[in-house]
């Protein structure tokens, strides 16, 4: 009789955290099964290989304006706030360091992925699960269409493909504009931004992000389609399937941002 | 060979939607499943090409366990059916003729030419000549039904199966639906399976029609037969009599 009101309240929140563990157990094994699918589905060159050219310009190359917007207002502020920080204490041709250093290694990268898992993991995301609910899907198999190899390999692959060359031109363009407002805003001279961004660069700097943008192409592109093809339950379920894609994606980039730094420097 | 479905089940968690569900089409017959919405007969469907499994139970065509096909032979099965589904499930980036050569495409030996061809003989079909560049947003609702039957039989498939082929359309676009049914099986000669909860559409195309009730099949009959049927279920569907259908 005592025990009653007690134990109801108490095995709430205890049912509750195991049917949350069973279903994050349930879709890390879905997850791992569309990606040994994904792989199996790569002998299937003939089904994705038409569609990955116009994958890539959907993922990479529509995504370069925001991508360089982006960079550009965060190559601005970091020289900003590198001279605030630095004047007096330190030469200002650490500006071009600061800006340098922390566009390659950090910030061009993870800005670029947190901004594409917005951009291209919720378009794909949307796009598989619209079709999911209006049975699309169902109707590629019927047609003797595998959905992997026709809907995920393609923009896995041009998320891979595609992340490095955006992230790049994205770092290009946050160094270019923190240069620009040194010399317009800092009364810093080229040669003296110049000699700080040589200072301490490494070419390894590069590849480490080359491969972060890799690792976060699959990861983006990846859930987007995991997420959609889970896809249920109309409009709403698309509307909960793109917002879980950023928030998933956003998380598994920052998580895998501090694994590459913990691995690779 | 036919199609067999023997004693099939199919829950979703709690929900057991067919609980021993039995049929069997005779070659070259136009079946109809009917039942109130939400009965099962969907699921039903999704069974004869794979994209579910039964809990129990076996789903046979042309002799063979759908449920234990590999993908290549899952692939190779499919291909013999074509499958109209409820809203046409037209892929809605491509052309009318894209999607009606999409299955064409995975055809070995087909050139762009002969599928050209064929698009427009499958189009010609279903009374959609020179709507082959539409895409399906500018497609009324009983065009798209009929672009979803010309992909269906692209690729002459033995079986095809409709989805709900009448839900949501005019009676005048209903009828021209039937007919086209009708025609189907008899230029193409193929057996088909429509499930349907359209009591005026399945009287008008079925040679044979099932009550799917309970998850099982309640009457199996010719249309004569479910028109004098006793079972006051039946007949509370077929008059839509709720007082009957439900026992009031």
């Amino acid at each position: 009789m005592v025990l009653f009101p007690v134990t109801v309240p108490l095995s709430r929140p205890l049912a509750a955290s195991g049917r949350s563990t069973l279903a994050a157990l349930g879709s890390i094994g879905q997850a791992s099964a569309l990606f040994a699918g994904s792989v199996r589905a790569l002998r299937d060159i003939g089904v994705w290989g038409p569609l990955l050219l116009p994958q890539m310009a959907r993922v990479g190359v529509a995504s370069v304006p925001i991508a360089l917007f982006i960079a550009m207002f965060t190559g601005i502020v970091m020289s900003l706030q590198a001279s605030y920080t630095l004047t007096g204490t330190i030469p200002l041709y650490f500006v071009g360091t600061m800006v340098g250093k922390t566009m390659i290694l950090e910030l061009g990268p993870v800005l670029t992925g947190l901004t594409l898992a917005g951009r291209v993991g919720a378009n794909i995301s949307a796009e598989l699960g619209t079709m999911r609910v209006t049975e699309q899907v169902d109707a590629l198999e019927t047609l003797a269409y595998n959905p992997i190899a026709y809907l995920v390999v393609p923009r896995t692959l041009a998320g891979i493909l595609m992340f490095p060359f955006v992230v790049l031109l994205a770092i290009a363009m946050g160094i270019m504009s923190g240069w620009l407002t040194a010399l317009q805003l800092l009364d810093m001279s080229s040669p003296e931004f110049i000699k700080g961004l040589r200072l301490f660069f490494e070419p390894w700097d590069v590849w480490f992000a080359v491969v972060k943008s890799v690792s976060f192409g699959a990861v983006v592109t990846g859930i987007g389609c995991f997420c959609g093809l889970q896809t249920d339950q109309g409009a709403e379920g698309v509307g909960r399937s793109a917002t879980r894609t950023v928030v998933v994606s956003s998380m598994i980039i920052l998580c895998l941002d501090a694994f590459w730094a913990a691995v690779l420097l | 060979m036919s199609i067999q479905l023997a004693g099939v089940h199919k829950a979703f968690g709690p929900k057991k939607v067919l609980r021993g569900f039995t049929l069997t089409l005779r070659e070259g017959e136009t079946a109809a499943i009917v039942g109130p919405s939400g009965c099962g007969k969907s699921v039903l469907l999704k069974h004869l090409v794979g994209l579910l499994r039964p809990d129990a139970g076996t789903v046979f065509v042309d002799g063979r366990s759908v449920g234990d096909l590999r993908r290549r032979e899952l692939v190779e099965l499919r291909r013999k059916i074509g499958f109209v589904f409820q809203f046409a499930a037209l892929f809605d980036s491509m052309t009318v003729a894209a999607n009606v050569s999409m299955g064409l495409r995975r055809l070995p030996g087909w050139d762009r030419k002969r599928i050209a061809e064929r698009v427009g003989e499958c189009l010609g079909l279903v009374d959609l000549n020179g709507l082959g560049e539409r895409f399906p947003a500018e497609l009324s609702g009983g065009q798209r039904k009929r672009a979803g039957l010309a992909r269906a039989i692209a690729a002459s498939p033995k079986y095809l199966l409709y989805d709900e082929p009448t839900t949501g359309l005019d009676p005048v676009t209903t009828s021209v639906i039937d007919r086209l049914i009708l025609r189907m099986r008899d230029e193409l000669g193929v057996t088909a399976l429509v499930v349907t909860h359209d009591m005026t559409s399945a009287f008008r195309v079925a040679d044979r029609i099932t009550f799917l009730h309970g998850g099982k099949a309640r009457f199996t009959g010719t249309p004569a037969e479910v028109r004098t049927a006793g079972d006051d279920v039946l007949r509370g569907f077929v008059e839509g009599d709720p007082a009957l259908y439900y026992g009031l």
